[in-house]
């Protein structure tokens, strides 16, 4: 029906939006295991990485690699304010109301971002070197692609040795396994607390320049579905579960794909649905996300 | 803070009910009679969002199932009312469909009452439907398969062209909707939330609530407590999406969607999930906030300054009353 060399481009596809959607999930599955608190403001670091990226880069001219690293030094150093001016008031409190205020964190951001930027979207282009098209081979891509998948692999990567062979990753796990226990065997949370919302959030903002070069513009509201999209990625791979998350991602990306690439022309419109019902479908048969942990009370 | 609650506690009292309904209805008459048309908009908008949150109160804060797809119940409501009354002549132009023989054959036009509880039935129905496998998840994972409910339905109403005229939407729609049918399903919905909670029904979803497996120890059916209110909170949801339907007179997929379901969502907790009366004040004071704020910010020339303050509120308020503002402190009972 389509020829071999379709379905790979497609898994590509998949893989590129799937790593995305994982870097995601990742930042936000951390914070939740420790603050047991849906991180949905997590989503309004995309939109400011990428508009961070946009002014020192297209505005300023600075050099890509030193961009990169404003990218992350100040995504890392929002995270710590939206920790502490935020959410350790709230820590503790139902997890419903922590939901509504990171909600309310979200539309905060998004607002300011608004009354900034204005609500016009600006073209955002990835610096020439990752902007080359390449189609000589099987499939078709830019050097973005590659860049999004290696980067997004690495970042994984560290963060499980991370988390693995470092005395501060694990005290982390620790704390994200019981805060009471990490406590009293002497970590200090309140710093693993910052740490957990610094990583997550340059994580974030690296995912904002990603996100800006794939769609090739950046807008005030870009943030919203990603945030959406990393919390139905978490869900979906076993909420509290770091594999799951990325796991998660994956299967998003690929699912958004592969609804597209396969319907029949004049169906597009039908693709969130699709996702979604495979997403509800994968619920009802693993009640706890694929990876989960049964839920205990 | 506190003395409004102590003052909503005291008024649990069915006499003081049977009070304040004339007394509201008075207020609304002098509303109506002295107000100009656009403040009479918005106090027959309030009363939809009333009905909205009210009804999600009973899944989200009785039975403890946190569901996202409130929005979806209600587009149904809305597009199931709107195309049951639209007028039989403008049909041909707006390219939907004439009504199948079952529902009254192509002259048939429905008066208003029974179209827009048809709405709410079919919300009923397809939350029955969805409910039975779907009611098994718990706290995330029911959060995501009610919003994946809400995206399909959307989807639904994006691509049935000639049933729901797709993104362009239906328009035209006659404007039944008053500030009494508002008022008068907002205080329906409210009363049938406190029979309800004051039943066998409602301490069994309470107990569900609070610890499911020991609900079942004590012998209650599971699913059918969460299905019963489910359904029952889908039905006033779809009548709330009928009434917006027949206040607005044009009704397009995208309003039924992430925003709608988050606004809702938000007045339920603002307001305090699993009290009678949290929600319905979390919506008059969202609404409110929303309209008071409108002009200061044309003033101004500052869009986005509603939202802003509007963010800044609700993180305020969740800070210092996590259990919503009529939401009585939960410590102990965990």
């Amino acid at each position: 029906m389509f020829p071999a060399e379709y379905y790979f481009q497609q898994l590509f596809n998949g893989i590129v939006f799937g790593s995305m959607y994982a870097l995601l999930a990742l930042g936000m599955t951390v914070i939740y295991g420790i603050l047991r608190l849906i991180h949905f403001a997590h989503g309004a670091l995309i939109t400011i990485g990428g508009f961070i990226f946009y002014v020192f880069f297209t505005v300023f001219g600075f050099p890509f690699i030193a961009v990169m690293g404003i990218v992350i030094a100040l995504g890392g150093l929002l995270g710590v304010v939206l920790d502490v001016i935020a959410y350790r008031k709230v820590v503790g409190g139902p997890e419903v109301s922590m939901l509504i205020t990171s909600l309310g964190f979200y539309i905060f951001i998004e607002n300011l971002m608004k009354l900034i930027a204005t609500p016009q979207p600006y073209p955002f282009k990835p610096p020439m070197f990752l902007d080359r098209l390449f189609s000589e081979w099987l499939i078709t891509f830019r050097t973005v692609d590659l860049f999004i998948v290696i980067t997004s692999v690495a970042i994984m990567l560290l963060f499980n040795l991370f988390v693995k062979k470092t005395k501060i990753g694990l005290a982390m796990v620790a704390t994200a396994e019981s805060g009471e226990t990490a406590r009293m065997v002497g970590i200090n949370i309140n710093r693993i607390i910052s740490l957990a919302f610094i990583i997550a959030s340059a994580i974030a903002a690296i995912t904002g320049f990603m996100w800006g070069s794939k769609y090739g513009q950046i807008s005030y509201d870009m943030g919203f579905t990603a945030g959406v999209k990393a919390f139905v990625a978490i869900v979906i791979g076993g909420v509290g579960s770091i594999p799951g998350a990325m796991l998660g991602g994956m299967i998003l990306g690929m699912l958004e794909m592969f609804s597209v690439a396969f319907l029949p022309p004049g169906y597009a419109g039908y693709r969130d649905g699709i996702v979604f019902f495979v997403l509800i479908l994968i619920l009802i048969i693993r009640p706890s996300g694929i990876l989960g942990e049964k839920e205990v009370k | 803070m506190h003395s409004l609650k102590t003052t909503f506690e005291r008024m649990n009292r069915p006499l003081t009910y049977l009070l304040a309904v004339p007394v509201l209805f008075l207020l609304l008459w002098v509303v109506q009679s002295s107000m100009s048309q656009y403040v009479i908009l918005i106090v027959t908008f309030i009363g939809i969002y009333i009905i909205a949150a009210v009804s999600l109160n009973i899944t989200n804060g009785y039975a403890g199932l946190f569901s996202l797809g409130h929005a979806g119940f209600m587009a149904i409501g809305a597009y199931t009312s709107a195309l049951l009354t639209f007028p039989v002549k403008l049909r041909e132009v707006f390219a939907l469909a004439p009504l199948p023989p079952l529902l009254g054959g192509p002259e048939f036009q429905w008066p208003f009452l029974p179209a827009l509880l048809m709405g709410g039935i079919l919300a009923a129905i397809i939350a029955a439907i969805v409910g039975i496998p779907v009611l098994r998840l718990r706290g995330h994972y029911l959060a995501v398969a009610s919003l994946g409910l809400m995206i399909l339905i959307n989807a639904v109403a994006m691509n049935f062209r000639n049933l729901t005229r797709g993104s362009i939407g239906i328009n035209s729609i006659p404007k039944y909707t008053n500030i009494w049918w508002s008022y008068g399903w907002a205080v329906l919905t409210i009363y049938v939330v406190w029979r309800l909670v004051n039943s066998s029904f409602g301490r069994a979803m309470m107990a569900i609530r609070e610890d499911e497996t020991a609900a079942q120890v004590q012998g209650i059916n599971l699913l059918k407590y969460k299905l019963l209110s489910f359904t029952i909170g889908a039905f006033f949801g779809g009548i709330a999406g009928g009434l917006y339907a027949h206040l607005s007179g044009a009704i397009m997929p995208w309003v039924f969607s992430f925003n709608l379901t988050f606004q809702i969502v938000i007045m339920v907790v603002v307001g305090g999930q699993g009290t009678i009366f949290g929600p319905a004040l979390g919506a008059v004071i969202l609404i409110v906030l929303r309209y008071v704020l409108k002009p200061l910010e044309e003033g101004l020339g500052v869009y986005g300054l509603v939202e802003l303050i509007y963010a800044t509120l609700l993180i305020f308020i969740m800070m210092r009353r996590p259990e919503g503002l009529l939401g009585l402190s939960r410590k102990f009972s965990k």
